[in-house]
């Protein structure tokens, strides 16, 4: 960054990147990933994400064909899977701004290693996230009545309402990942284009990465644009999933109508977002062999962030029974008692079991450093969290406040073939994405080893 | 400026450094014999850079600030125009001017306006996309983006003299230097 002031080091206790990079190194071990011919493995696992894709689009077709009876709602639930795995997937997304954004705010360099596909992953998990909505209005060639455009009817819609809030911040929120993570990939975009032996690499790359020479004089520019599209970030990431909140808070039903959802929904997209990305780095590191990129000291650093925000996650689960209790409201309190003991409470001890006591296993540096462990608690982590949104979402509106309304909702094959696709759908974006594109930053690793800093031969100060 | 080959013109000076440090001090040196027009090519940001050139904080800024204000004032302009002008219905018994819920959206289209501004703003500075450019003749300069450090000095710069900005890059620890031409 531009620094006016003396450069203050603090010496870490160990390297970042281990192996004794060099600059070098490290674009031959990034760049090689790409440039080397498609491993077998690669093959089978797009070939099953990509078959999860097509049960999707088999899935979304006959829904258009038949409409979304076809799915398990009935009349209290009219808010099935598909809200439910909508904000499954958009929190999942929150993890990647985080890293790119507040951690680079805070200075944070371990980051580097993981931010790339960290925002790749943001990026799919909203393209998921964005697609369940869509679908789930039933009428889908009538979607446009969602965009402020004029149009025969001369009708617009209500502003002053959540679901239109959310539209607008999710919306935001995928066209400014998208800017990062393309702006982020620029000078590596050029690397891919300097090393292209093919003409097709070259046309391809040297479109890509825009004429990108590295001169400081773009650099500077470049840099604070950086910089300002994390100080967007930040304020936009802890937003979105606000606002996801309010879709649920500005309504009346017994469960959902707290102030205390924007926070705890934001928590608990961290914490969902960060498991998913310890699932799928040790995955990649183990695969591509990145250990040296991805250490143990990476780990342990999003086991604490997941360690902080579930516990926040599970103060909130708290608060909403105590509050519930508090207000004296009769409705309140039977939601929630009804949550942990009534007909979904299978669902409720899966969440609690996930999302409040698997992370306490993170206050051992041992189980922390354990990747093994990791894995499986990160995989515990996303299925509690979906299954929060699940308590949420159907617990509440299954028993409002009309017994004589009441139902109970499970969902239908289709509920189910859906939710599988669009993992298909994600995992067949990423694994592209491995493929092709520079799945760690070389540009900012770089910057990052020893001998990056200009004063460090020196002996400075 | 003696210009030895007949039709081309030179674009300019190349010389490669070692490492990071050594090209912030030959920046230092560059600079001070009095160059206005060349750059410092690295493959990622070198800490120091902008003083050692003597340049300008960027004005992206400023350009991002306004279009920003410009996205927020969209989101209030279109909110009030749909519920106040155009389509005014009372829905749940909420004004027809509830300015508290509309700031969601002004926020989102302030991001939006902001992130997209300081993106096409940074690229329109930096005259990218520009697919085309005499540091591309040099078979050296791919290294660029892995682990070369390069100074180019254009010859449109008055200083600029074929033979003494040649002499001057080697004496500041330059190696490899080459005339860069425009085709």
């Amino acid at each position: 960054m531009t620094g006016n002031t003396k450069p203050v080091t603090v010496p870490e206790k160990q390297p970042l990147i281990l192996g004794n990079q060099t600059f070098k190194s490290v674009t031959d071990k990034i760049s090689g990933i790409v440039e080397a011919k498609t491993p077998k493995e690669w093959y089978l696992a797009f070939a099953i994400a990509f078959f999860g894709m097509l049960l999707l689009l088999g899935s979304i077709g006959f829904l258009v064909w038949d409409g979304v009876g076809i799915w398990g709602l009935n009349n209290p639930v009219a808010w099935g899977w598909a809200i439910v795995n909508f904000v499954f997937w958009v929190g999942i997304g929150h993890a990647g701004t985080l890293i790119s954004a507040i951690l680079f705010l805070f200075r944070q360099k371990w980051r580097t290693s993981i931010n790339r596909f960290a925002e790749a992953m943001t990026i799919f998990a909203v393209i998921c996230a964005l697609m369940f909505p869509g679908i789930h209005i039933g009428r889908i060639w009538l979607i446009y009545y969602f965009f402020p455009v004029p149009n025969q009817m001369g009708m617009w819609p209500n502003f002053r309402s959540p679901l239109l809030w959310d539209f607008f911040a999710v919306g935001t929120y995928f066209t400014v990942s998208l800017l990062f993570w393309y702006t982020g990939m620029i000078p590596d975009l050029a690397t891919f284009r300097d090393r292209a032996k093919t003409r097709a690499r070259k046309i391809i790359f040297g479109i890509m990465s825009l004429g990108w020479r590295g001169g400081n004089r773009q650099w500077q520019h470049y840099e604070l644009a950086y910089l300002v599209l994390a100080g967007l970030s930040t304020p936009l990431v802890l937003s979105v999933h606000s606002v996801v909140s309010t879709d649920f808070a500005t309504s009346l039903v017994p469960g959902w109508h707290t102030t205390i959802f924007p926070p705890y929904f934001v928590a608990g997209a961290i914490f969902s977002g960060f498991a998913m990305v310890m699932t799928l780095a040790i995955i990649a590191r183990r695969f591509y062999g990145l250990e040296h990129f991805i250490t143990t000291q990476h780990f342990d650093k999003m086991a604490k962030i997941m360690l902080l925000t579930g516990s926040i996650v599970g103060y909130a689960y708290a608060t909403e029974f105590f509050i519930a209790w508090y207000s004296g409201s009769d409705y309140e309190g039977f939601t929630f008692i009804n949550r942990a003991f009534g007909p979904y409470a299978w669902a409720y001890w899966i969440m609690i079991t996930c999302n409040v006591i698997v992370p306490q296993f993170f206050w051992s540096g041992k189980l922390r450093r354990n990747i093994a462990f990791l894995f499986v608690a990160s995989i515990l982590v996303n299925v509690g969290m979906w299954f929060e949104r699940f308590v949420i979402v159907v617990s509440s509106l299954s028993r409002d406040y009309l017994p004589s309304s009441w139902d109970y909702y499970s969902p239908t094959f289709w509920d189910i073939i859906t939710f599988i696709g669009s993992f298909g759908l994600f995992f067949t974006f990423f694994l592209l994405f491995l493929r092709f594109l520079p799945m760690i930053s070389m540009s900012e690793v770089k910057a990052i080893l020893p001998q990056a800093d200009p004063h460090n031969s020196e002996g400075h100060e | 400026m003696s210009n030895s080959m007949a039709d081309t013109k030179i674009f300019g000076m190349l010389a490669e450094f070692e490492t990071p440090a050594a090209l912030l001090k030959a920046a230092v040196k560059v600079r001070n014999a009095g160059y206005k027009k060349f750059d410092c090519h690295s493959p990622f940001p070198i800490h120091g850079m902008d003083k050692a050139m003597g340049m300008k904080r960027s004005h992206l800024g400023f350009i991002i600030a306004i279009f920003a204000l410009i996205g927020a004032v969209t989101g209030l302009g279109l909110q009030y125009w749909v519920h106040s002008v155009e389509y005014p219905h009372i829905i749940s018994g909420k004004p027809l001017f509830a300015w508290q819920a509309y700031i969601i959206v002004m926020f989102a289209l302030f991001v939006l306006f902001g992130a997209g501004s300081a993106v096409l703003g940074m690229l329109h500075i930096n005259r990218l996309p520009r697919f085309h450019h005499p540091v591309f003749f040099s078979d050296r300069f791919s290294k660029v983006t892995t682990d070369g450090f390069f100074i180019s000095i254009e010859a449109d710069d008055p200083q600029f003299d074929l033979r003494k900005t040649a002499a001057f890059l080697q004496e500041i620890g330059g190696i490899h230097i080459e005339r860069l031409e425009e085709q």
